[in-house]
């Protein structure tokens, strides 16, 4: 034995002195695309000083199941189903987005009842998105179970609305051009009224529970700012530009739908951080469900679908039409171009969680290792709508 | 229990008495197939219901599954949970590689059996089955955490049934079984190679 | 909001040299857009992002389009002196356009709430000259997006500080968003093929022709792993 620890002594080694060798030297990292915080298979490539982030480089394409050239080989309707798994969390905005663009290229009305029903639905898919968000980024943070167990109860009972009206939990595909597939019974708008109405005790206990709570202000005040102007530049949208101070909602702006009927209003944030944009989500949650009693207050009986709307044989006439709502993640939007022919020539969608994304270096840098998870958090994606 | 070595109305007789017997295989099985550990790992809405699955209501640790490990040495089971897009698939072969045998695969949904509604695309994988070899498979798109608790369970019955000795032993107790698989390479057009022979043999579809 | 005429006229005083086609667009969306030329593109994008009335700060969506080449047939009337005898004879010419790539940008305006102005421009073909000035510098949030366009459709952006594929791996050499990319043709097994998958998944069966017609389905080679 003796001889093995003289050999190991006559090794030459180079002197090593501990803290000095690795300073100012980075650390490469890829992270994802098989990591638990990534939101699916979501890559970054980091460069480490440290636990400083100094670069960090975004990969993408580990989930691109070219949908948008499926989407050119198949008809116009054929899409819609395709467009729930874009954002697989909210397939009911996504729907809304298509149908919008189809009826602006082939210029369709749509009767009220469906128009209550979209808004309905929308808001409905917008407090399930952000509540599991919430859940999602607790996780991350290191609220390791709880807070997402509590989020997705919630979300079970959204999602059993969606289910005894569409058929589907997730893949809602529910929304036709020019109105939507099936009428919803009043027993089905009492339960949603009984949901909605509960929903603020969920909220006041979410937020009892986690908004104030220490280690969620130490681990998110200050982390990730975002300015303003580099929010506009970088095309942000959503809940994380608002948290910016930037007032802008295409619910207010464009005023598609039935909104510019309803009274809500559009929270906004002041330091563009970490936990503004935590707070944008909780308090995003509380309108829409002012939102959401209204629209079952106001809702009348009548047509949800317009009958002079084709379905076989949908051909619009040429030309192209850009049409965008406010999804749950920022705008969504659907760029399409038309032939005449059955498929669309084009089919672009424009995905807000990937534009979101252009940012992440700058929201990064600086930061420990471990923030780049809870800011990632906070960016909101889905890889279905980031590499589509 | 080995076959042909007690009869099972003795058997029941002797519980009922307070006699527990068992055999070593038995035993063996029963404690792998109720502490299955899956590998954490999304890919797609698929991920979404797995983790519903996870979640309060449908709650799999009710079947000794709710151990999701991030880190592939420390997993049972890998759940293909959504679409594998070729430029993932050689992530996911290495990752199979990276588990420690016995392991498993449950390809959950349509487009980890067979690409699905997206088998159209040119950077989608027809089938994970291509490249790895699949235990059970769940059709669905998403399959309801009610099938994937069903696979799960199917998945156990799998376990238990498997042998300890004898010619058709489990494979990972067979040496001659490979217990890791070829990583594919990225090519200039597609994949390289397009399909793992030694796994995937489809059915041939003969026609005049 | 100002006419597309007016932003016009006022964007090609403000910048010497600049061209700018209005493309119509007969659908009943009517949303017409600009044709910028590509030289003046970036100092075209900057005025309409400065201007203090349109303020275009916002660029929502930026995409590529691919044209191929295109014969447009015109029937135009002449006459014609057949047989000893004048004529109107239906001629038909045919005018040859060949194929370009398009960028395409969506601009809004934040601070004003207006828009959309559409902007397009246009490579001389599809192969060697299918190149564009970027418009990352004017807008941050063409980066990601150009990146795609340049990965899926091959248009090379002049001046994009980081010009690499994005979606599809890097040793990729197609530029599959194309409408002539020909993909790869691995569909070994279809269950219920139809139309042009039909058409592809035949050229994989084999032929048995004592069946006449009937079809047997068989499992793959006796030595399957047994995983």
């Amino acid at each position: 034995m003796s001889a093995t620890v003289e050999t190991l002594e006559a090794i030459e080694r180079p002197p090593v002195t501990m803290g000095s060798r690795l300073e100012g030297e980075l650390l490469e990292v890829s992270m994802g695309p098989q990591h638990p915080s990534t939101h699916g298979v979501f890559r970054m490539n980091v460069a480490l000083e440290g636990e400083i982030v100094r670069k960090l480089k975004p990969v993408f394409g580990y989930l691109h199941r070219n949908h948008e050239k499926i989407g050119e080989n198949t008809s116009y309707l054929g899409s819609m189903p395709y467009t729930d798994r874009l954002d697989y969390f909210c397939s009911m905005t996504n729907n809304w987005a298509y149908a919008l663009s189809v009826e602006k290229l082939a210029g369709i009305e749509v009767p009220e009842r469906a128009q209550y029903l979209r808004i309905i639905l929308a808001e409905l898919t917008r407090l399930q998105n952000h509540a599991s968000l919430l859940g999602f980024l607790l996780n991350d943070m290191g609220a390791w179970g709880t807070p997402l167990m509590y989020a997705f109860r919630e979300r079970e009972k959204i999602l059993d609305l969606f289910e005894s009206l569409s058929g589907s939990r997730m893949m809602c595909d529910y929304m036709r051009f020019g109105g939507c597939r099936v009428d919803a019974d009043d027993a089905w708008l009492a339960r949603a009224r009984q949901i909605v109405d509960r929903f603020p005790k969920f909220l006041d206990e979410f937020e009892e529970l986690i908004l104030g709570n220490e280690i969620v202000i130490g681990r998110t005040q200050n982390v990730g700012k975002l300015s303003a102007d580099l929010a506009i530049s970088a095309g942000i949208t959503g809940p994380m530009l608002r948290a910016c101070g930037v007032n802008y909602d295409v619910r207010k702006v464009d005023g598609y739908g039935f909104y510019p009927r309803f009274k809500f209003r559009i929270p906004l944030g002041e330091h563009g951080d970490t936990y503004d944009r935590l707070m944008m989500r909780a308090l995003e949650m509380r309108e829409s469900v002012e939102i959401l009693k209204q629209a079952l207050a106001q809702i009348q009986p009548g047509p949800i679908v317009n009958p002079k709307v084709k379905i076989r044989a949908f051909r619009p006439p040429v030309g192209e039409a850009y049409g965008r709502i406010e999804a749950p993640k920022g705008e969504l939007g659907f760029y399409l171009i038309s032939d005449g022919g059955p498929n669309p020539y084009r089919y672009r969608v424009r995905p807000p969680s990937f534009i979101n994304l252009t940012v992440l270096e700058d929201l990064c840098l600086g930061h420990t290792v471990a923030d780049v998870m809870v800011i990632l958090g906070s960016v909101d994606i889905v890889m279905g709508e980031v590499d589509r | 229990m080995s076959e042909g070595q007690m009869d099972e109305a003795l058997r029941r007789e002797l519980q009922r008495q307070g006699v527990w017997v068992t055999s070593m295989q038995e035993l063996y099985n029963w404690g792998r197939k109720n502490s299955i550990w899956p590998l954490q790992f999304g890919l797609a809405c698929c991920a979404i219901e797995m983790i519903a699955t996870a979640a309060s209501r449908y709650d799999i640790a009710r079947f000794g599954g709710e151990i999701f490990r991030p880190s592939p040495r420390q997993a049972d089971l890998m759940i293909v949970a959504g679409t594998v897009t070729k430029k993932m698939a050689p992530q996911i072969v290495r990752l199979y590689n990276q588990m420690a045998d016995p392991k498993y695969v449950i390809s959950m949904g349509a487009c980890a059996i067979s690409g699905g509604p997206f088998k159209q695309g040119y950077n989608v994988l027809k089938g994970i089955d291509r490249y790895i070899p699949v235990d059970v498979y769940i059709p669905g798109c998403p399959p309801r955490p009610e099938a994937l608790l069903h696979a799960f369970m199917e998945l156990q019955r799998k376990i238990d049934e498997q042998k300890l000795t004898g010619a058709d032993k489990a494979a990972h107790l067979d040496p001659q079984q490979p217990s890791e698989f070829p990583v594919p390479a990225f090519g200039r057009h597609d994949l390289e190679p397009p399909a793992n022979a030694d796994v995937f043999q489809p059915p041939k579809l003969e026609r005049v | 909001m100002e006419s597309l005429e007016q932003i016009k006229d006022r964007a090609e005083t403000a910048i010497p040299g600049a061209k700018i086609d209005i493309v119509p667009n007969p659908g009943p969306a009517n949303q017409p857009s600009l044709l910028i030329d590509n030289e003046h593109a970036p100092a075209i994008a900057k005025f309409l992002r400065d201007d203090a009335a349109l303020r275009l700060d916002f660029c929502s969506n930026v995409t590529g389009v691919d044209w191929l080449d295109r014969v447009a047939k015109k029937t135009v009337k002449v006459k014609k002196v057949v047989d000893g005898e004048e004529k109107e004879v239906n001629q038909t010419t045919e005018e040859k356009i060949p194929g370009y790539l398009e960028a395409v940008y969506h601009l809004y305006s934040i601070t004003h709430k207006h828009g959309a102005v559409i902007i397009r421009m246009r490579t001389e073909d599809r192969a060697a000259g299918a190149r564009l000035p970027s418009l990352t510098p004017i807008w941050r949030s063409a980066e990601f997006q150009e990146r795609e366009i340049y990965d899926l459709y091959g248009i090379r952006f002049d001046g994009h500080p980081d010009l690499r594929r994005i979606l599809m791996w890097d040793e990729f050499e197609d530029h599959p968003m194309r409408k002539d990319y020909v993909q790869p043709d691995d569909f070994e097994w279809e269950p219920t093929p139809h139309d042009d998958v039909l058409a592809r998944a035949k050229q994989h069966y084999t032929p048995r022709p004592e069946l006449d017609g009937a079809e047997k389905i068989t499992a793959g080679s006796g030595d399957t792993l047994k995983r």
